[in-house]
Order: structure tokens, then sequence, then C-alpha cells
């Protein structure tokens, strides 16, 4: 019974994460028809910026909010110059472009600040945990599930009730469509950027809060789990791409304690090996869209 | 497209065949009379860089689909070589953690049927891979090739007794010489040519320009995209094989996200609708990042120096070939997104419209200023 709480509870908070994570992406694609692979690097942006603004003296919710306001802003730049000259491109174009894009910021954080992992200064709260009964909860782990659950209710109604939330879900429907109505293109693009760069910077500050290292290649791991519970979830919705979060979190978690020890190192392995598995039989993800357009 | 009087396909083959070969045999020939040992190493790496950039272009430029996972196949090459040409004495001293009595440990061969054993260990792990891949579509594809490199990756730093895990391998003889990598560049790049015009290669381009279309009047595309597929991850692995026993050292390391990036952008930049693109790419790409590492070993002795000009450098530097490359990139994908061939091929229809349309694309959804 404990064990399967504290399964529960591991899973919730790696799945939440994971949740924001694919909704970041999945937000753009909606739009754009773009997998962005650069979206790691937005994680990384915030992940540098917790280092950096944790050296000054700021009092960390500040460190933290720079963090994620340096991840907005990277994002809406990193769409005004290379994503906006090759939007009428192909598919492939952009999806080319955005992985240069990644290639080149790793290698200049790598040129300009370091390759090797540096530690961030995070609150202590990040490594204490609390007993109830026979759990031993990490408050990180129970902050991770509220603050996702928390994202994903804004966000929902965000997309639901606000007009410029509308806009982003006509848009996925039908772009043109939605711009030949007056929507502003270039507005709504740069706000579905914004909305990818913030939830990197948030789930940044937990990512890098679970080893409190950070490295160029610091997005790496999350941008895949992403890219991955997209293609499972279906790419072109955001519920879609909620549960394909949270399943990737269960499946992961799973995978980590209940593979036998000599199976563990192969848990990546396994976890994709399963959604090879998953596309062979619904290729289109989980949940099919109801409305498709496949951008050609 | 050009007037009435059209060489027939096969004359066209032959005629760009003859000026890409002829580049690549000068190349080999000038490297092989005046240059040093460094630079015969550099012009290898890149006849090897050529036969992975066609193996590219075979699939990519002619189905319209993106795969980041060709590198996967590139590892799997370079490992089973290891296991076909090593003799049971080598074995044991490169992958010490493979039991005798492995049949595996046994048995080797010589260098040819290995590379031709290694591209079908690649085939064959592709060819399962591929029923499931045929059936996505776009962005999913590239995201299932994508998560097979990490499959791969991860299980070439797990699979002790095969791969030694994530160590390095060492004491692979060194078999790849200039010609052997030239004559498999000159072979990969006129079945490439070959293929294009072949019927699978037709109907493959057919169903990248439109899908719909092809189907309608027949054209099994599951199927085509399967056979372009397991021909081009052949290739893949028989690279990953020439590499392995050119360099003689290597680690899981060594096939992972950057290497893809580079054989990616060889491609685009040289423009993946055609083997000649993959042809310039290579070449360019390869030469160009030899000289930009050999650039930023000068500055930084000069930094370390602390001469006039490494005064001006602040700061170490690193992975600045990557860095030009991407940007470069990135540039070309703005400017020129057919890259710089415009999916043309030498000595073809020279005289016809330049296309600047990227394969993979309707001409309908193109903005007015790109269609000429």
């Amino acid at each position: 019974m404990d064990s399967l709480i504290q399964y529960l509870i591991s899973s919730f908070s790696l799945g939440g994460l994971y949740a924001l994570m694919t909704l970041g992406l999945v937000v753009v694609y909606g739009i754009l028809r773009l997998i962005n692979f650069a979206y790691g690097e937005l994680v990384m942006v915030a992940g540098y910026g917790l280092l950096l603004f944790g050296n000054t003296d700021l009092a960390w919710p500040l460190v933290a909010l720079f963090s994620i306001i340096a991840a907005i802003v990277a994002a809406v730049i990193m769409e005004r110059v290379a994503f906006r000259p090759v939007r009428f491109g192909s598919a492939n174009t952009m999806l080319i472009t955005s992985f240069a894009v990644s290639t080149l910021l790793q290698n200049v954080t790598l040129l300009a600040i370091s390759p090797r992992p540096q530690a961030v200064r995070l609150p202590s709260f990040f490594v204490e945990s609390i007993t109830a009964g026979n759990l031993r909860l990490r408050i990180v782990d129970l902050a991770s599930i509220v603050v996702s659950v928390l994202a994903l209710v804004v966000l929902t109604v965000l997309v639901r009730r606000t007009t410029i939330g509308i806009a982003l879900r006509a848009a996925a429907d039908d772009f043109t469509m939605t711009r030949l109505l007056g929507v502003r293109a270039n507005l709504l693009i740069s706000v579905a950027f914004a909305i990818s760069g913030l939830l990197a910077g948030i789930v940044a500050i937990f990512w890098v809060g679970r080893s409190s290292l950070v490295e160029p290649a610091v997005g790496l791991q999350p941008v895949l789990i992403a890219f991955i519970a997209a293609v499972v979830g279906g790419m072109e919705n955001l519920k879609g791409a909620v549960l394909g979060g949270y399943l990737l979190g269960f499946l992961w978690v799973g995978l980590q304690t209940w593979l036998p020890q000599a199976m563990l190192d192969y848990r990546n392995a396994v976890l994709f090996g399963i959604v090879i598995v998953i596309l062979l039989i619904r290729p289109e993800g989980l949940i099919r869209p109801v409305y498709s357009r496949e951008r050609r | 497209m050009s007037g009435s009087a059209r060489r027939s396909p096969l004359a066209q083959i032959a005629i760009t065949s003859v000026i890409l070969c002829g580049i690549l045999i000068i190349i080999g020939l000038l490297t092989n009379t005046f240059g040093d040992r460094v630079l015969v190493r550099v012009v290898t790496v890149l006849f090897i860089n050529v036969v992975l950039t066609v193996a590219l272009q075979i699939f990519m430029g002619n189905s319209g689909l993106s795969s980041f996972g060709h590198i996967a196949f590139m590892a799997i090459g370079a490992y089973s070589s290891l296991w076909f040409t090593l003799t049971p004495e080598e074995k044991n001293r490169t992958l010490p953690d493979m039991p005798e009595t492995w049949i595996m440990h046994g048995w080797h061969t010589d260098f040819l049927p290995a590379i031709l054993l290694a591209g079908g260990v690649a085939a064959v792990v592709g060819g399962l891979l591929g029923v499931a891949l045929v059936r996505l579509r776009g962005a999913s594809f590239t995201i299932a090739t994508f998560a097979f490199l990490i499959v791969v990756h991860t299980v070439a730093l797990n699979w002790d007794p095969m791969t030694r895990g994530s160590r390095t391998v060492f004491g692979i003889p060194d078999l790849t010489t200039l010609w052997i990598a030239l004559g498999a560049a000159l072979i990969v790049v006129v079945a490439g040519l070959l293929f294009r015009e072949s019927p699978v290669g037709l109907r493959l381009r057919a169903a990248r320009d439109d899908e719909d279309a092809a189907a309608s009047i027949g054209i099994h595309i599951a199927w085509v995209r399967w056979v372009a597929w397991i021909s081009s991850v052949f290739i893949a692995g028989a690279a990953g094989a020439l590499w392995a026993h050119f360099i003689t050292t290597f680690s899981p390391a060594a096939f992972y996200i950057s290497e893809t990036f580079v054989v990616v952008a060889m491609l685009i930049i040289g423009g993946s609708g055609s083997v000649s693109g993959a042809v310039l790419g290579a070449v360019l790409v390869s030469l160009s990042s030899e000289w930009l590492r050999r650039l930023e070993g000068w500055l930084n002795q000069h930094r370390s120096d602390g001469t006039i000009i490494g005064q001006l450098i602040p700061i170490e530097l690193r992975g600045f070939a990557e860095i030009v490359i991407a940007i470069a990139m990135i540039i070309i994908l703005i400017k020129r997104p057919a890259g710089l061939t415009g999916g043309r091929e030498v000595g073809w229809d020279s005289f016809g419209p330049r296309r600047t349309v990227p394969p993979g694309m309707p001409i309908a959804n193109v903005p007015a200023s790109a269609q000429e």
C-alpha cells in the first residue's frame, strides 16, 4: 500500500512535469506544425538563468521568476529570428531549422559558459522531505504536483475562456481561416511561443531542482520525453499532450521501480521501444484528432 | 520543364555520374599525390561522409520524410563489423566481455564481406523497424527515428559482451584505405542516381509531391517507402563498417545527436533533392569543419601563448565548427530551402527552370515570392 502511494506520488510528480513539457511543444505544433527541437534549449536557458541569477543575492522566488522570464524571452526571440523566415517553408524545413537552432544554442552555451555540469543554488525545501507514517515524501515532488496541476488549470481557462485562447485553438484547427477572420498571425504565434517558453521555464525549475546541476545538454532528456509523449498522445490536441505526458511519467517511474536491476540501464531503450509499439498500433496517437489537417 | 530535346534518363544519369565520380576521383588522386598523412585521413573521412550523406539522400530526398535515425544504423554497422572482422584473439582484446563460447566469438571473415554483412545487419534491423515507420507521416516519422537513435545509443552503452559498453573499443584493424573509401563513395553515388530514376524512386517521389494523387494511381506508398528505407539504412550500416575500420577506436558517444546533426547538415546545405547536393554538402561540410577545427586550434594556441591575436580571444574556443555549420544551415534554410544545388543534379536539364521549392512541398502551398 505504502509503495503504491509512493509510486503514485512519484508518477504524478514526474508525469505533471512531462505534461507541461509536452503542452509547451504541442501549443506551437498546433499552429505551425513545427516540432521544436530547440524546445530543450528553452529549459537550458531557464536552467542557466537559475545559475546566473542564483549567484546574485536576489531572493529565490525572484531568481525563479527571472529564469522563467528568460525562457519566455528566448522563445519569442527564437521564433522571430529563426522560425518566422521559414514559416512558409515545408514542415520539414522548419523541423530541420529547429534542429540547427538547438545545436547552435547548445554549442554557444558550451563555448560561453562551460561544457561541465555546474551546481545551482536552490532553497532548502528542494532537498527536504516530510515523513507521514511509513511514507517519506519529498517536498519537491509534492510541489511539482501542485504547480503542474495549477498550471494546467490556468492554461485550460486561458484556452477555453479568453479571446487569445480561442484564437489559438481555432488556429490549430485551421490557421488560414483564422487569419481570414482577422486574427493577427504574428501576434498569435508569438503568444504560442511565449506560452511554450513559460512552460519550459516552469519545468526547468523542477527538472534542475531534481539534480541541482545544469549543463548544456540539460534539456535533452525532458525534450525527448515531450516528443514521445506528444506523438503518443496525438500531436494535434492539448488533451492528448497532457494524457501522453502523464502516461510517460507513470511508465518511467514504473520501469524504474519494477524493472530488474540488470535491465535498469536499458530503461530508456525499453521506454522508447514501448513507444514504437504504440505507434505501430495507433499511428495517429492515442487521441485521434477530430479535425485533422496534416500540413504537406 | 525544358524543351523537346531532353536526354533519356539513362544518358542523364551517365552524365551526372561521370561528373560527380570525376570530381571525387580527382580529389582522391590529388590527395594521394600531394597530401600529407593528415590530409589523407581528412579526405578518407570525407569519402565516408559522402557514402553516409548519399545514404540519407536516398531516403530523405526521395520520400520527403526526415530521418534523424541514420546515425543509429551507422552505429549498428560499425559494431557489427567488429563481430565479423576480428579474429578470436583480437576479440579477446577489443571486446573482452564477449564469452568465448559464443559462435560469434570464433567466427570471422574478410573485410569486404564484413562490410556487406554489417550493412545487412543494419538493413534487417531497419527492415523490422521500417514496418512501423512507413505508416507514420511528417513529424511523427522523424520523432520515431529519433527515438530509435536513443534506443540504439542506450543499448550500445550497456550491452557489454557485444559493444564493451560505454568504454572505448580499440585495436580494430586499420583496413579502410583512401581507395576503399573512394570506391565505396563512387558505388554509392551511382547507386543513388540510379535509385532516383528507378521505378521505385519515381513512385516514391510522386508520393512525396502528392500523397493522395500518388495513392490514387495505385502506388503502394508504404511499400516504396520501405524499399527506400532499407536500401538507405543498408548503406548507412556499410558506412559505419568503413568508419570503424578507419578510426580504429570509438565508443557509443561517437554515434549520437551531434553526429546526426552533422550528416543532416551536409544533406540540407547541399540540397536534399539530389545526389549532387548530397555530394556537394558532404565535401563542403567535411572540408570546412576540418578547416574550422584547425583555425580553432590555432586561435587557442595563440591565446595560451598570449600573443596579440590571442589577447583578442577572451575565452577558450570550443565547438567552433558546430556553431558555424549551424548558422550556415539556418541561413541556407531561410534563403535557399532546397539547398545550394536547389535539388537539381549536375549536368541535368541545365537550361531548365531552377527549382527553389524544397522537396515534400506541393507548389500550391508556396508563397508567390518563392515561385519564380
